[in-house]
């Protein structure tokens, strides 16, 4: 079995603070993955809000957040084991982030060993 | 001095409750290497006081006389080692022995070698199904052909298993002096897991014998409740797993029929339902709030726990929340499967097939049962034949009868419409 890791993207900071409703859909969906026993690992929420959320830059330009140039930002990743990239996809197509217009990178994990 | 209580059922009650603890403290003090020495010491003071109290009835304490028993053959024994290693085989090294220090019988003494005791038998070099049976063997004081029983296995087997995980146990070299806060932190876990497993031995058991069930579901209750008395292992995981096994116990007597069938959780007779077991799951949950670590026993507990209230609008998707967050930390089949029905009870039977379907079970009894009940309603043809596949899998006849009885009820139903 291969790692994919899947990488969360939002486009409103505003979505990023979830109803108890969307919660709930999301840690069905998150537990459904693990149901099948193909959860590596649980990942994190990457939080994109001031004061937890720098870049830095060549020449020691630090900027706030990752928002500045594009709009889209990572709200947070997991990393699952599937056959193929495609149950991979299979897999992401039933998370939630679509209705608010968010997206799903999947990357296949090379590890470093 | 002589009781009127007969020795023939006074001793075997004693030795089940004494057994196990004089063979911890003799194991302290001939160390865990020896475990053989003391089992015979304890084995041979419980048989002089069979034959004793058979001719010179009972004494007044019964416990206080097999203690000083065991405390004469313990020192016999250390003197005739003595002799043989200083005389016969004129070893250099001094024997630890030779000092011989009296045994140390006191309450506090008991606890702590007891306590000491579980942590040596709850060892992760032996698999799982050796560690309960030694646990049942050692800390309980089963017999083989009891243990034989529990786990409907053959004698022969339980007998090859316990000596290879005694083996394995001798070659450890764990010391068994007051337990080390480094030592509980490494095993603590291991030692959770084992008592986890002997409780689930009991309430899941092969054997429909209620009462070697009820027996090891409380000499398991009983081992994790010695943890709560000594301030070290006294944590909230393992309150936590002291609830579940309250909760859990409240429910046994209901959940069996007297024909020896599993009764599903819809229809348990809520009435037997032991409700002091479910106020000790209370008491034992608040203890385990402490601390902000959630373990999978913690987790399990909360949804013991939301299972002996009534069904109203919230419990059955705090069951869900429970067991999303479970799946997380511990994943197993079973617990995959029950949550497939907790999410069928929040979001209905037919948004639950798709969630029951893509998990790869179909080689579990149990899967099949679970797809059986969810397409009862919308396609009772396609359920029956899940179920008829349910009961060809399953090893258990309990619950091949169980099964058997819905699909009679679902083939009823199917003749009426």
């Amino acid at each position: 079995m291969k790692e994919f890791a899947l990488i969360f993207r939002l486009n409103d900071v505003a979505d990023f603070k979830p109803s108890p409703e969307q919660m709930q859909e999301r840690m069905n969906w998150l537990a459904g993955v693990a149901a099948q026993n193909k959860l590596v690992d649980k990942g994190n929420t990457l939080l994109p809000i001031p004061g937890s959320a720098k870049t830095v830059k060549p020449d020691n330009v630090v900027t706030d957040g990752p928002y500045t140039e594009i709009k889209e930002f990572i709200s947070g990743y997991i990393v699952i084991k599937a056959d193929t990239i495609d149950e991979a996809v299979e897999i992401a197509k039933g998370n939630p982030i679509f209705q608010v217009g968010g997206n799903i990178e999947i990357r296949e994990v090379l590890k470093r060993d | 001095m002589i009781n009127t209580k007969s020795h023939n059922e006074l001793l075997p009650h004693l030795f089940r409750q004494e057994y196990a603890k004089m063979t911890a403290v003799l194991c302290r003090h001939f160390g865990l290497r020896h475990m053989e020495v003391a089992e015979d010491v304890a084995s041979d003071t419980f048989l002089k006081a069979s034959e004793s109290w058979a001719v010179n009835g009972v004494p007044e304490n019964p416990t206080a006389w097999l203690y000083t028993a065991a405390k004469n053959k313990a020192r016999d024994y250390l003197r005739r080692n003595a002799i043989f290693e200083t005389k016969i085989r004129e070893t250099l090294r001094p024997s630890e022995s030779e000092a011989g220090p009296d045994i140390d019988f006191s309450r506090q003494y008991i606890a702590d070698s007891q306590l000491a005791m579980i942590f040596a038998v709850c060892n992760p070099v032996n698999a799982p199904e050796s560690q309960i049976s030694l646990a049942l063997q050692i800390l309980c004081g089963f017999s083989v052909e009891e243990i034989a029983n529990a786990f409907l296995t053959k004698k022969e087997t339980v007998k090859k298993r316990l000596m290879r995980a005694r083996a394995n146990l001798r070659g450890d070299h764990f010391q068994l002096a007051p337990l080390s806060e480094a030592a509980i932190r490494s095993r603590l876990d291991a030692v959770l897991a084992t008592l986890y497993l002997l409780f689930n031995e009991g309430y899941f058991s092969k054997t429909n014998d209620l009462v070697v069930r009820k027996e090891v579901c409380s000499e398991a209750v009983r081992l994790t409740l010695v943890l709560t008395e000594n301030e070290l292992t006294d944590t909230p995981q393992v309150n936590a797993l002291l609830a579940l096994m309250c909760y859990q116990s409240s429910r046994l007597e209901a959940r069996v029929n007297d024909k020896g069938e599993a009764i599903l959780f819809d229809e348990q007779d809520k009435g037997l339902w032991d409700e002091s077991l479910v106020a000790r799951g209370n008491y034992y949950l608040v203890n385990a709030c402490g601390g902000n670590a959630v373990s999978r026993y913690h987790l399990e507990a909360g949804i013991a726990y939301w299972h002996t209230t009534p069904t109203g609008e919230n419990k059955w998707p705090h069951i869900l929340q429970l067991y999303n967050q479970l799946i997380l930390v511990a994943y197993s089949p079973v617990t995959a499967l029950n949550r497939a029905f907790a999410y069928a009870k929040v979001y209905g039977c037919e948004a639950a097939l798709p969630e029951v379907e893509k998990l790869d079970l179909a080689h579990h009894s149990q899967y099949h049962a679970l797809m059986g009940y969810l397409l009862a309603t919308v396609a009772p043809a396609k359920a029956v034949c899940h179920y008829e596949q349910a009961i060809r899998l399953t090893n258990s006849q309990s619950e091949k009868r169980t099964l058997k009885r819905e699909l009679g009820r679902l083939k009823a139903k199917a003749a009426q419409t």
